[in-house]
């Protein structure tokens, strides 16, 4: 379990977090979205112990980052932004290393860097010195120490930066395997990720929390949700015929493929309508879909809503 | 304390890994031959003994030492393993103890190899090697103290070259302490009292009071002493500005 209360970290006059507070349950997977310099990796530096709050407090399994530094840290495991590692290292000895640090020993010890190895396939890499490795794999061995221990509290940050789409997609489902007994927050700004591996998600920008909801809920404040986007072959027929349906609030063309979108009346579902309304008029379609909304979308009306309230609060 | 010996065994093998521990032993083991054959004059004086070999550790350690210890703090702020460190269950103390031993150790391994001198003096003589053996603890004490010195201002920065100058700068004054080139320069501000104690600071007074055989308590506490309080200040340099 981690949890904040006001976490805070300022340096100087910048506000770098401004009071965020959050709770995350084992089997819990947040993703921790933002723009650029939003705060993210302050924030996990802050729960992973590195960075010391101003003001407010943290905790990871009950234990206060700052006054049981150590207890706090055995229960977590931590992949830092740009997964450092010590590049003079072979792969095996780095994960000897920080197997020892974590106080592994014996079987266990060689039993979980065994594992951890399969799991992240560096199998072929083991032998070889970080420094020499592809990015791919130099993320992979990040994420390899920071589950080494079987933590019950684990913060990656950025951990599929750097990988190629076969690799990302593996990361995820490893992820989605810990999720069950673990508690798990992922920071990125490929919003698909939030998808794939998160049950929640939190929007920060300009260190505070502006959104704090399950994807599905943050798409469903979309415009694009519940719309309706075909493509057909004569555009300005279907045009005309979707401008019938009732429930249509708009409908924009895309100038470049010519693809149609309609956009319902706030509330309204208006899928069927639109399939009557094309069947009866004889519109022929070459494709009809439903779209659940678009979470890219709604994270730059979110932050840049921000943006340019700040602005305004500082004219 | 466990935290400690790993962090030292890794370290110790670190510098293994690299090209660094073997330019540095060659250099060492080059310089000090060279010194004491030639400067040194160690023929020539006709004594079986090993002081033309220590009076210039100093002055060798004065440019070897600092690059060693350059590298012990910056580079984990450079490359971001500072990070990973320090988020690992070690306190910020285990650390900077964990990588000072390795470094101490690195060196005193470096001056155990200079043994074929010690041999040699032996073969050629029989030289009081009570007189040796203090000297040799006292030059891997002095190099202790400035390993100390650099790891506190390796900690001060990311990068290594100005670890290296400002350590280089460091050690030179503290050896000097003693001598009218420091001394002057306090002289013309602070009283009396102040002058001497800077004068009792000399690396070199304490390493020749060692090295002439005499394993006096106040030099060795003045070695550890230092050592502990630039490893000290090592430790709050780090916790003040991780962030860096």
């Amino acid at each position: 379990m981690i949890e904040t209360r006001q976490l805070s970290k300022r340096y100087g006059d910048l506000v770098a977090v401004d009071g965020i507070s959050f709770t995350v349950e084992p089997g819990q997977v947040l993703g921790f979205l933002g723009p650029n310099g939003a705060g993210k990796s302050t924030t996990m530096k802050m729960i992973a112990g590195f960075l010391a709050p101003t003001s407010g407090s943290a905790s990871v399994c009950g234990f206060d980052v700052e006054k049981q530094p150590l207890e706090a840290r055995r229960m977590l495991g931590y992949l830092p932004e740009g997964a450092p590692s010590y590049g003079e290292m072979t792969v095996l000895e780095f994960l000897q290393f920080i197997a020892d640090v974590r106080g592994l020993k014996g079987e266990t010890r060689e039993r979980r860097i065994d594992d951890v190895i399969g799991r992240l396939h560096l199998e072929r890499v083991v032998e070889q010195p970080i420094d020499t490795l592809s990015k791919g794999f130099k993320r992979r061995v990040g994420i390899a120490q920071a589950i080494v221990h079987d933590p019950k509290v684990l913060i990656l940050d950025e951990p599929t930066d750097g990988l190629d789409p076969n690799q990302k997609h593996e990361v995820r489902s490893l992820i989605n395997d810990m999720a069950r007994d673990k508690t798990i927050i992922v920071s990125t700004h490929i919003l698909e990720e939030v998808h794939a591996v998160c049950d929640r998600a939190v929007i920060i920008a300009a260190g505070k929390v502006l959104a704090d909801a399950r994807p599905a809920e943050l798409e469903a404040r979309s415009r694009y949700h519940q719309a309706v986007s075909l493509t057909a072959v004569d555009v300005a027929a279907a045009r005309e015929a979707l401008a019938r349906v009732p429930d249509v609030a708009s409908i924009e063309v895309d100038p470049q493929d010519g693809r149609i979108t309609a956009f319902p009346k706030p509330g309204r579902a208006i899928f069927n309508e639109v399939g009557d309304v094309l069947k009866a008029q004889n519109i022929a379609v070459r494709e009809l879909a439903l779209e659940g909304g678009r979470l890219d979308e709604v994270f730059r009306t979110i932050t840049t809503r921000a943006a340019t309230a700040a602005q305004e609060a500082r004219t | 304390m466990s935290g400690v010996s790993t962090l030292f065994k890794r370290e110790l093998r670190s510098y293994f890994a690299t090209p660094v521990a073997y330019v540095f032993i060659v250099i060492f083991l080059v310089l000090s031959g060279a010194f004491t054959f030639y400067l040194g004059g160690f023929y020539e004086s006709g004594q079986a003994d090993l002081r033309p070999f220590f009076t210039f550790h100093p002055w060798l350690y004065l440019f070897l030492v600092p690059a060693v210890s350059m590298r012990m703090w910056a580079e984990e702020r450079k490359s971001g393993t500072i990070e990973l460190l320090l988020t690992l269950p070690v306190t910020t103390w285990q650390a900077v103890l964990g990588k000072f031993l390795a470094a101490w150790a690195f060196i005193g391994i470096a001056l155990a190899l200079t043994f074929p001198i010690w041999l040699t003096v032996n073969y050629l003589g029989s030289p009081d090697n009570g007189v040796i053996f203090a000297s040799y603890l006292g030059s891997l004490l002095m190099a202790g103290a400035f390993l100390a010195i650099g790891s506190c201002l390796s900690a001060c920065t990311r990068n290594q070259v100005v670890a290296f100058i400002l350590t280089v700068v460091a050690c030179f004054l503290l050896l000097l302490a003693g001598f009218p080139l420091v001394l002057d320069a306090v002289r013309a501000f602070a009283p009396q009292g102040v002058v001497d104690a800077i004068a009792s600071l000399s690396f070199l007074t304490h390493f020749a009071a060692i090295s002439k055989g005499v394993i006096d308590l106040r030099d060795l506490l003045y070695f550890l002493l230092m050592i502990g309080f630039w490893l000290y200040a090592s430790a709050l340099v780090i916790e003040m500005k991780k962030a860096d």
